[in-house]
């Protein structure tokens, strides 16, 4: 008799994602960069491009991209179907998070349960035939990242979020360190409220500078409505970022 | 609730993976938490067995007891599924740590606790592989 220990999702989830052409997974060591704002609007423009787009929340703890697109926890159902089918949003833009069971009550994940979650919804959640997959990863490097970056190194690419404060910088460079040792050959940087200052840094450390997103006067006002943030001031900015990813 | 179809196709994508093509039988724990139905996960993984040209004469699905540790006082309890309201169980079916969203520690009301044992699949045994 053989008994097996490594967890049997593992395969299940990367079958999942298999049809997928691009996986980005958007990071940072530093909270308050604005990781689930990037991802959202990453996700929102590239559907709107008529790309079949998925949006993916794996910020358990503290789960903000339904409000972005101005969904209600309870609204959010998925279709069952040998698992789980993700929310359609609007045409092209696919779209799971956790809210849909946890109400958006407050939970305290351990990593041991963070890693347990990740799997669990990589396993049952089956996209289908998308060209991007954009995943919204809560701050710090946890044991979440730190499984998700080993794993799927080959399925996924890393788009680090930094501003240009010194602080995010410092917070990155540990986090540029960990996916170089991880093995990621492409590492993409992405400059958000900023105005283009880090294109050296990036070239310095090897980076694919994506380019930068300047601060939004309207963002805010936006948030919760799809079609305003279609129309963000920084439209022209968010769309020659994924003309680069293309 | 059709978790069921999603699990039997991890235990075989990974048995496989394993390089089991054929077995006398393959032994699958499930804890209670997630309120699998046996019947159904035993139909997926004859199911997906035969498209996957897997011969496996004969499924055991074993069920685990939950079993739940308070982090702050230690206090151990467990919970029957069945006693959930439906919504919940559901939300504990797709994804057993929408627990921490419902649940505190009947002791102390601590939200920090763990799932000790009884979660969802579990150990995965093949006798007789080849």
């Amino acid at each position: 008799m053989k008994t097996m220990s490594r967890d049997p999702r593992v395969l299940k989830a990367i079958k999942n994602l298999s049809e997928i052409q691009r996986v980005y997974l958007v990071i940072s060591s530093k909270g308050g960069v604005g990781k689930t704002t990037i991802s959202t609007l990453l996700a929102l423009y590239e559907a709107s491009r008529n790309r079949m787009t998925g949006l993916l929340d794996l910020d358990f703890v503290n789960p903000s991209t339904h409000v972005f697109l101005g969904l209600k926890p309870e609204e959010l159902k998925y279709e069952e179907e040998k698992g789980v089918k993700p929310y359609t949003v609007k045409n092209n833009l696919f779209y799971f998070s956790i809210v849909s069971y946890t109400r958006d009550k407050p939970i305290a994940l351990r990593g041991r349960e963070a890693v347990n979650a990740l799997w669990e919804i990589l396993a049952i959640v089956n996209w289908g035939p998308l060209h991007s997959l954009f995943i919204d990863t809560p701050p710090g490097i946890g044991d979440e990242h730190v499984e998700l970056l080993y794993t799927l190194k080959d399925k996924t690419k890393p788009i680090v979020v930094s501003t240009p404060s010194k602080l995010s910088l410092n917070s990155i460079e540990k986090l540029i360190q960990i996916l170089k040792e991880a093995g990621f050959r492409e590492i993409y940087l992405l400059e958000n409220m900023g105005d283009g200052s880090l294109q050296n840094y990036a070239e310095e450390n090897k980076l694919v500078y994506l380019g930068y997103i300047p601060k939004s006067s309207r963002l805010e006002e936006s948030i919760g409505n799809t079609e305003k943030l279609l129309e963000l001031d920084v439209a022209t900015y968010i769309y020659n970022i994924l003309s680069k990813l293309s | 609730m059709v978790h069921e179809w999603a699990l039997a196709e991890s235990i075989l994508l990974y048995i496989e993976n394993q390089g089991v093509r054929r077995a006398r039988r393959v032994v699958v724990k499930i804890g209670v938490l997630q309120s699998i139905d046996r019947e159904i996960l035993e139909f997926a993984l004859r199911e997906i067995s035969r498209e996957r040209g897997l011969e496996i004469n004969e499924f055991t699905i074993l069920e685990e007891e939950p079993l739940l540790k308070c982090n702050r006082c230690g206090f151990q309890w467990s919970i029957d599924p069945s006693k959930i309201s439906e919504d919940i169980r559901e939300a504990i079916h797709f994804l057993p740590e929408s627990i921490y969203a419902y649940f505190r520690c009947p002791n102390c009301g601590s939200i920090d606790f763990e799932i000790v044992k009884g979660r969802g699949l579990g150990e995965i045994k093949v006798e007789n592989y080849e």
